[in-house]
């Protein structure tokens, strides 16, 4: 019932928040003005606000942006030793130093590393937070830059990366993020700058409690879709999530973002409704997902949970068991992955739907940003599928699906499976799958969750496997970075394609992309077209698993 | 000649598959297998090469079911040929006979001269008599004749052509059944319609469509998508076998992980096999329906253009009415009666041979039993034809000289003058006009009609009523259009006001009166501006600009050479109504790819079902219960799914050829429909096919 509650309530704040949240950030991102604050920023990067980028331009921008990022995080993450409020750790060794910097630059926040036992607080603030702010707004970015696309008449431009991206952090994940550790500060996070406090514990034996800014890191975490926890244990640790209405209300940051986007979407091609079917499409599959995970956790098979009365080894009982695997569900949907409960332990279908979640692309509701765009490019698909059975030439609001439009769209969509499998079939045929704590099944899962995970820059850890040795950090760090980047120029490029174009006005003859079919159809060909791609592999892990 | 096979489109030949046409394209199927020429169609090239891997392993490793998906692998890539090669075939029979023809041609010069017709220059007049072919394209300029056309239109009941008018135009390859004409040639050598049909219906310079090059591009990223979802899995097998290493080996997975066989079933059939084995065939087959319908596309591009068209203009004469106006009452004015005026109408007209002319005389003898009297035999009647400048026609009779048939009626000395024309015209003629006139005037022109005021000597008798006839059926078919989200402009010279009351009846969205060449080309440049595609018909030397500015521009073949040459299509019927059946054609032929993509697609749901369980129960035993369909064995399972991949191209080879069926309606009405035939006809086919053969095959000693 309580589970029940839970979920209700959670859906109807998040549709709450779909119109407001989704207006107010297309104010932001088509808003011209700039405040003394972005006026210093564009004056000191030495942008002048005023000019717009072509999509090759804009991508530049995104990318160099990125690499910077990677590089000063890198340098941060290696020489933390150096730096105040270390709490005494060494620098970080290089390949998790690397893992861990591709990893917040491309909205991943996989973690090779145990955070309360590697980083020092100024890494974690200024370094991780930071990411943790930019990364999701360089995703908002593109995602706004690809609706400019289909919005433009017969433009060259896509508007201008500096801008989007300071605004959107300034103007909507700093004010949201604030008011979000204030809340999560009142629910009995710590926030504070303590080294530690050494504790005896009831059995005599005496435990370090780490401290430190946990709440401020926790409202970006979840704001931003990326999910990586202050502490090891992540959104199960008690100072990081204390109760079951602050796990609420991190679920509630996570969802409202990649929600709204669509929103965005309506209000820039001026047509509401089809945010609206974008947005049905999203709520479609991540409501199934959630109901799918919730069932099998709670009437879940296997000899314990059957005992138990439902799946109960690695949650926490303050959580229970819908509470943990809604959020289990809504941080892989999202490209979150924060977890509050032992995913590895889950039942065997029951840990199959958070990889399916990320297979699938994550596009429902997906990460800030880069679920929109995802989805978009299903619904380009799609429309140029159905397009075709009403016999014209595809259009989408009003932008013609032609053959460049289909090469980025594919290209974009290979890129992904490509990464997960390729890599996934790597670690087996090169051996470093006996990482993994199972063999088995269980062991092939382990192994095919952690690229699933880094391929879709998500970062849930299925855990029960050991990636911070050399090839692991390498092989998932490539996983991550080419996972984010090609697909954004991919994107960028079709926005630039779609921009140029001039809109052919919607007719009776026109393929109705409002409509509950189209929103059908696009769940039908995400399904079938991608996450099919992915049965064979899931048949020998989850599936083999939980049919023997 | 045609409009009885484009009006029944479902009789256009070829629709239905013979398997003697398939037998015939048998050798052409086989000689396509050859990589050089199949690596176009990325698909197909792919199950080749697994098809060549697999004869390799079967020769290495022989056994009943490697032996037997060989076999079947060779046999889609060679279906998929088939389809092409028949798709093909029916237009080369068509190009061979068109060239045989083509070639044995001599041409007989008016100055008594014959020459080989492929040696005849523009302007080349030459004499063609019964029993002789047509040497070239050109115009009729003397005679009349029956002409077969068959060999271009297929259509066996011969055409007149005649010297003059709409039906002059004669074309190459096509033979004189009686009489003599004489020709002048207007085709430059080797750019006769027949040249440029033998290379369109080959196939030969055939240029993928800009929908069809974006397919492929999808295809080609599903096969990439496929086939790395598959070669991916054999590590993971193999650990798992490893894993299980208790577990028999089978004909599926052994130590060394899935067998390559099967690996390769499973690789073909997931990729998009079907359309990719029909796309080409649906392309050349939608081209075809188009030359069946005796229309000449100059490229793939426009015949998809017209699929898009938002914009259909159309001329109002020949298209939406009948070619003429026609007299349809006789308004006589205060103090003349109504025979006394259709009396004098028809004097006036009897020399005048306009349709609208005829159509006076025709309605006075209806209507007031006047008979028809004949202008040669009224010697005292000196007729004055209509110029541009008086913009009025008449008759002048002597007075002594006054026929018998002829009633005194308010004869002026001196004989009759009678006058018929343009209101202004006849008024100023006369001298003075009356409120009366003026009245019936302004409410013929505000009904659409055309007001001829008719005069004698001095006085207005009264107004001849001409009427525009629509056509009948027209309304219906805009209707149809506008379902289409497709707009209709009508195209008229005439007043806005007449034009209104015609658009009204006719039943189109919207129109242009008074309209030039240069008007027309505006409009057709303010459609574009909106981003809207535009389709025309024309046959004037001044419709030249305006067509090559239409996305689509279809030219009358009786049309002169400008128009031909700007338009990018041709119709030999010069029927301006066939417009509407190339925005069809055009539609169909996306629909079809659209269609049997989704079927491809949804096959794949199946196909998994088969396989995976079929390869992976012997390790996991559990995955037994994704073998939904409870196939026989592994063996009959991968077999059946192969066989079932195969054999659903042919059986879609006739769907692809005549294309899927349409009917005009909306967008969501046709998606609907579409995706329920399709979509779930391609989940659902696939089960049964596939459970099906595997009822059959499982008897076959060895699977």
């Amino acid at each position: 019932m309580a589970g029940w509650l839970f979920v209700i309530t959670l859906v109807l704040a998040v549709a709450a928040a779909y119109r407001p949240l989704g207006d107010y950030l297309y104010r932001v991102v088509s808003g011209r003005k700039s405040n003394v604050v972005e006026r210093g920023i564009y004056r000191l990067v030495g942008v002048d606000p005023n000019t717009e980028q072509t999509w090759g331009v804009y991508a530049r921008s995104v990318l160099a942006f990125s690499a910077v990022s990677i590089l000063f995080l890198y340098l941060f993450l290696r020489v933390q030793d150096k730096l105040w409020l270390s709490l005494g750790f060494d620098g970080v060794p290089t390949h998790i130093a690397w893992n861990t910097a591709v990893s917040f630059v491309t909205n991943t926040n996989w973690q090779a590393y145990s955070g309360e036992s590697t980083m020092g607080h100024l890494a974690q603030m200024a370094g991780l937070s930071v990411q943790n702010f930019v990364s999701a707004s360089v995703g908002i970015a593109v995602a706004v830059a690809l609706i400019r696309g289909f919005a433009a008449r017969k433009s060259q431009t896509l508007g201008n990366f500096w801008v989007d991206l300071t605004r959107i952090t300034l103007r909507v994940l700093l004010p949201i993020a604030v008011l979000a550790t204030l809340v999560f500060m009142i629910g009995g996070m710590v926030q504070n700058l303590s080294g530690g406090t050494d504790v005896t514990t009831l059995t005599g034996a005496t435990q370090h409690i780490t401290g430190g800014p946990v709440a401020s890191q926790e409202a970006i975490k979840e704001l931003g879709t990326n999910g990586g926890g202050f502490y090891n244990t992540n959104s199960a640790h008690p100072f990081e999530n204390p109760t079951t209405w602050t796990n609420w209300i991190q679920l509630f940051l996570i969802l409202c973002i990649p929600f709204a986007m669509p929103r965005v979407f309506g209000r820039m091609v001026g047509q509401n409704r089809q945010g609206y079917a974008i947005v049905a499409v999203m709520s479609v599959l991540a409501l199934a997902s959630i109901a799918l995970t919730v069932g099998f956790e709670v009437h879940g098979g296997g000899t314990v949970p059957q005992a138990a009365g439902a799946a109960m080894e690695g949650k926490d009982v303050r959580f229970g068991v819908p509470n943990s695997a809604t959020f289990g569900a809504v941080t892989t949907l999202t490209s979150t992955g924060a977890v509050n409960s032992f995913l590895d332990s889950y039942t065997s279908f029951g840990g199959m739907m958070p990889m399916v979640n990320m297979m699938l692309g994550e596009v429902a509701p997906g990460g800030v940003g880069a679920g929109l765009y995802g989805l978009l490019i299903l619904a380009t698909i799609t429309v140029f599928v159905a397009g075709l059975m009403v016999g014209r030439t595809p259009e989408y609001v009003g932008k013609k699906i032609g053959a460049r439009e289909m090469k980025l769209a594919s290209l974009y969509f290979l890129v992904t499976p490509a990464v997960v499998l390729i890599g996934t079939a790597a670690a087996f045929a090169t051996g470093h799958n006996s990482t993994a704590l199972n063999t088995g099944p269980h062991g092939l899962s382990e192994v095919l969750y952690a690229f699933t995970s880094a391929g879709n820059n998500n970062g849930s850890a299925f855990a029960g496997i050991t990636v911070n040795t050399p090839w692991w950090d390498t092989a998932l760090g490539l996983a991550m970075l080419l996972g984010r980047f090609l697909p954004i120029i991919l994107v960028l490029a079709l926005a630039g394609s779609l921009a140029r174009q001039k809109p052919v006005p919607e007719s009776e003859g026109t393929l109705p992309t409002h409509q509950p079919l189209f929103v059908g159809l696009v769940v039908g060909v995400t399904i079938v077209l991608v996450a099919l791609t992915f049965l064979p592999a899931l048949a020998l892990g989850p599936i083999a698993e939980g049919l023997s | 000649m045609t409009s009885l096979a484009s009006k029944t489109p479902s009789s256009v030949r070829g629709g239905l598959l013979d398997l003697n046409q398939l037998w015939r394209s048998l050798p052409q199927a086989l000689a396509k297998l050859d990589p050089r020429a199949l690596w176009r169609n990325p698909v197909m090239f792919i199950v080749e090469v697994g098809s060549v891997f697999t004869t390799v392993l079967a020769l290495t490793d022989p056994s009943v079911l490697a032996w037997i998906i060989t076999v079947w692998l060779w046999l889609t890539v060679v279906f998929a040929n088939l389809a092409e090669a028949v798709a093909e075939g029916r237009g080369k029979a068509q190009a061979a006979a068109l060239r045989a023809a083509k070639q044995d041609t001599m041409a007989y010069l008016e100055d008594g001269r014959e020459i080989a017709a492929t040696e005849l220059k523009q302007g080349d007049v030459v004499v063609v008599e019964a029993g002789q072919v047509i040497p070239g394209d050109g115009d009729v300029i003397e005679g009349i004749a029956s002409v077969d056309e068959s060999a271009i239109t297929g259509e066996s009941a011969p055409v007149i052509r005649e010297s003059g008018g709409d039906r002059s135009a004669v074309t190459g390859g096509t033979k004189v059944l009686s009489d003599r004409i004489v020709v002048r040639i207007t085709q430059k050598p080797g750019e006769s319609f027949v040249d440029r049909m033998i290379a369109l219906v080959e196939g030969a310079n055939r240029q993928k469509t800009p929908n069809e090059i974006a397919l492929n591009i999808l295809l080609a990223a599903l096969t990439i998508i496929f086939l790395l979802s598959v070669v991916t899995l054999q590590p993971l097998a193999i650990f798992s076998k490893a894993y299980q290493a208790a577990a028999p080996d089978t004909i599926a997975i052994n130590a060394h992980g899935v067998t390559g066989i099967v690996l390769v079933s499973l690789i073909v059939c997931l990729i998009p096999t079907t359309i990719g084995a029909l796309l080409s065939a649906i392309g050349i087959a939608g081209m075809d329906r188009l030359v069946q319908r005796n229309v000449l596309a100059m490229s793939g591009r426009a015949v998809e253009a017209a699929g898009d068209v938002n914009t259909l203009l159309l001329d109002k004469t020949g298209t939406i009415t009948l070619g003429n106006r026609q007299a349809s009452e006789f308004v006589p004015v205060d103090g003349v009666s109504a025979s006394e005026l259709a009396d004098a109408a028809q004097l006036s007209s009897l020399a005048d041979e306009t349709p609208e002319g005829r159509s006076i005389v025709v309605l006075a003898k209806n209507e007031f039993g006047l008979r028809e009297r004949e202008p040669g035999l009224m010697t005292d009647a000196t007729f004055v034809p209509f110029t541009a400048q008086t913009r009025m026609s008449g008759v002048d009779i002597e007075p002594s000289l006054q026929s018998g048939e002829g009633r005194a009626v308010g004869a002026v000395a001196g004989g009759r003058q009678i006058r018929k024309g343009a209101a202004g015209a006849v008024i100023k003629w006369v001298g003075h006009s009356s409120d009366e006139v003026s009245e019936i005037v302004d409410g013929i022109s505000a009904s659409g009609g055309t007001p001829l005021v008719v005069a004698e000597k001095g006085r207005i008798l009264g107004v001849i009523h001409l009427k525009d006839v629509v056509k009948s059926g027209m309304r219906a078919r805009f209707d149809e259009m506008r379902k289409m989200g497709i707009r209709t402009v009508m195209i008229t010279g005439d007043n806005p006001r007449t034009a209104a009351a015609i658009a009204a009846e006719a039943g189109v969205d919207d129109f242009l009166a008074e309209a030039t060449p240069e008007d027309k080309l505006a409009l057709i440049k303010k459609e574009q501006e909106g981003g809207r595609l535009v389709a025309m018909t024309g046959d004037g030397t001044n419709d030249a600009p305006a067509l090559a500015q239409a996305d689509v521009g279809v030219a009358m073949n009786t049309g002169t050479s400008a128009a031909k040459e700007a338009g990018n299509m041709v119709d030999l019927d010069s029927d301006p109504t066939k417009l509407i059946e190339i925005v069809e054609i055009g539609k169909q032929l996306l629909i079809t790819r659209g269609a049997l993509t989704t079927f491809s697609i949804a096959n794949d749901i199946a196909k998994y079902f088969a396989i995976i369980p079929a390869i992976f129960a012997a390790v996991y035993p559990g995955l037994d219960a994704l073998n939904v369909m409870r196939l026989h064995s592994p063996g009959s399972a991968i077999l059946s799914a192969v066989i079932f991949n195969a054999l659903v191209i042919v059986a879609l080879i006739p769907l692809a050829l005549r294309g899927v069926r349409y009917r005009p309606s909306s967008a969501s009405a046709l998606l609907r429909r579409n995706l329920w035939i399709y979509g779930l006809g391609g989940v659902i086919v696939p089960f049964l096919g596939i459970k099906l053969i595997d009822l059959i095959i499982q008897f076959i000693p060895g699977i």
